[in-house]
């Protein structure tokens, strides 16, 4: 299941150095941990940063530009703050539920990055169910959510806690519904097919009509199951202070802030990969060139967040009703005809 | 390797079932209770059974976990401590366990198990095929029983929704 095709000289070398097939596969399987948890800490470093500075390019502002160049520091030097900050708490909380929180939300996000397909060669878990493991993990983050607002013992991280949850699970359906519609267009749940099944032509272009109606679904859900504006009345400010993190403080808030950010990133992958070809070069310009698949994900990823950060420095924020309204009565509709559509146009042939 | 791990699933199991039930504290003892689904989770991973796994993480742990907080959050006095219950039900709730348990076991050792050489991988093409099918191995009668009683769990839902609206 896991995917070394093009490390295999790497695989060899530690064999020979350990002699022992148990013991290599668990250094391995520890050097990929360690790697995608540098990698986890660094997009999401990289991704406040690029908030920052797009947020500040939306205001006519600068923004952080001091700290290293371009300020390319200034969220390093912020995570340095945040880890070196006393870890407060409320005397009534419950305290292992309290603590348990934040690490539901990274450890779900963590998850969910291992069967991302970051290019041909770099992909941890293949899993032959993948797109849907990656929703029903996703769907567990939640309860981090709940379990912070509830035991924060504080009235307005438990306003928070609850409109989050009845938010993500509503628009949950939409995703899954999308990935549904995708998934017929596709026929399978493998992530590294569904790539290579848009080889030739995009899952967007080869879906037409019902591709776009779901990408556009896509992009509205996304942007709500991460809780950004204008869906972000879980953390409202002028209502509820901080929302669902409002106790939290130190590396506890920071866990909170990242994996929001990485859940960005998250969705944004799986955007690209089931609509956009994920790691395929468009035309296959560059198909020869080994690790030029990493590149082209990135690009993709990184278009697709700059319209997220785009949408939360554009609009205001809705209010509940309007954000169910907004799902309930018109996107699980709309998605519903969308399945039918899809079905009818792979069944009918039409698409390319 | 894979014992190991299975003996370390089983004791989460373990570990959190009786947690689960012990718990004075419905919160605490619901998060236990999601402990014990994702160990479930993790045998069938553990089994190359990814679909049955992925679909117990995201409607027991996902689905039916979360609706349980939602509810107990409505409840009133969530935060004093559950009390004992009565020595009568003790003993019959014991009863019971020790029943089910005597059923499991017997079901379990009473049947011959098979051991093949080889795990097959369940592809989502064959289990669609078997869901929808009419003959031999086939599951379409349970399928359309579940998708009914989904509608009418729906249709039920909007009813009562709708109902105390009206009586307003």
């Amino acid at each position: 299941m896991i995917i070394l095709s093009n490390f295999s000289n790497i695989h060899q070398w530690l064999l020979g150095l350990i002699q022992n097939a148990v013991a290599t596969r668990v250094v391995e399987l520890t050097i990929i941990a360690l790697a995608y948890l540098a990698a986890f800490a660094l997009i999401g470093l990289l991704l406040v940063l690029a908030e920052r500075r797009i947020a500040a390019f939306f205001q006519l502002r600068l923004g952080p530009n001091r700290v290293g160049p371009w300020g390319l520091f200034q969220t390093v030097a912020d995570a340095l703050k945040l880890v070196s900050k006393e870890l407060t708490g409320t005397v009534k909380a419950d305290k292992f539920l309290y603590g348990l929180a934040p690490y539901f939300v990274i450890i779900t996000a963590l998850v969910s990055m291992s069967i991302i397909p970051f290019s041909k060669e770099v992909q941890v878990f293949d899993i032959n169910i993948g797109i849907f493991f990656f929703i029903s993990v996703s769907s567990l983050g939640v309860i981090g959510i709940f379990l912070a607002g509830w035991s924060s013992n504080n009235k307005y991280s438990l306003i928070g806690g609850m409109r989050t949850g009845i938010q993500m699970v509503s628009y949950e359906l939409s995703v899954g519904m999308v990935v549904v519609t995708m998934v017929i267009l596709s026929g399978t749940l493998q992530l590294s097919q569904i790539v290579a099944l848009q080889q030739h032509t995009w899952f967007i272009f080869q879906g037409h009509v019902s591709a776009i109606i779901a990408f556009m679904v896509m992009m509205i859900a996304s942007t709500a199951e991460t809780n950004r504006t204008p869906f972000d009345l879980v953390e409202a400010e002028s209502e509820l202070g901080a929302g669902f993190h409002t106790e939290y403080s130190g590396m506890n808030f920071a866990y909170f802030f990242l994996s929001e950010f990485m859940n960005m990133f998250l969705s944004a992958s799986i955007i690209v990969v089931l609509f956009f070809g994920g790691w395929l070069s468009p035309f296959g310009i560059t198909a020869g060139i080994p690790f030029m698949g990493l590149f082209w994900f990135i690009l993709k990823v990184s278009v697709v967040i700059f319209i997220f950060m785009w949408f939360r420095w554009t609009f205001p924020r809705l209010r509940i009703d309007q954000i169910l309204t907004l799902e309930w009565k018109y996107l699980l509709p709309i998605n519903m005809v969308n399945i039918v559509l899809m079905a009818a146009l792979v069944w009918l042939g039409l698409t390319f | 390797m894979e014992r190991l791990f299975f003996y370390f699933i089983a004791i989460i199991i373990l570990v959190f079932s009786v947690m689960a039930v012990n718990s004075r504290n419905m919160m605490r003892s619901i998060i236990y209770l999601l402990f014990v689904l994702l160990g479930v989770a993790g045998i069938y991973f553990l089994l190359e059974y990814n679909f049955l796994a992925a679909v117990e993480l995201s409607v027991y742990a996902g689905g039916i976990i979360i609706l349980y907080i939602n509810s107990i959050m409505l409840i009133d006095k969530i935060g004093v401590p559950m009390e004992k219950p009565k020595g009568s039900r003790q003993l019959l709730a014991g009863l019971l366990s020790i029943f089910g348990l005597g059923v499991s076991l017997f079901a379990i050792y009473s049947y011959h198990f098979n051991q093949t050489a080889t795990t097959t991988e369940t592809t989502v093409k064959e289990l669609g095929k078997h869901l929808l099918s009419y003959g031999n191995n086939g599951f379409i009668l349970p399928f359309e029983l579940i998708s009914i009683f989904l509608l009418a769990a729906l249709v039920g839902a909007i009813a009562i929704a709708k109902s105390t609206k009206t009586l307003k």
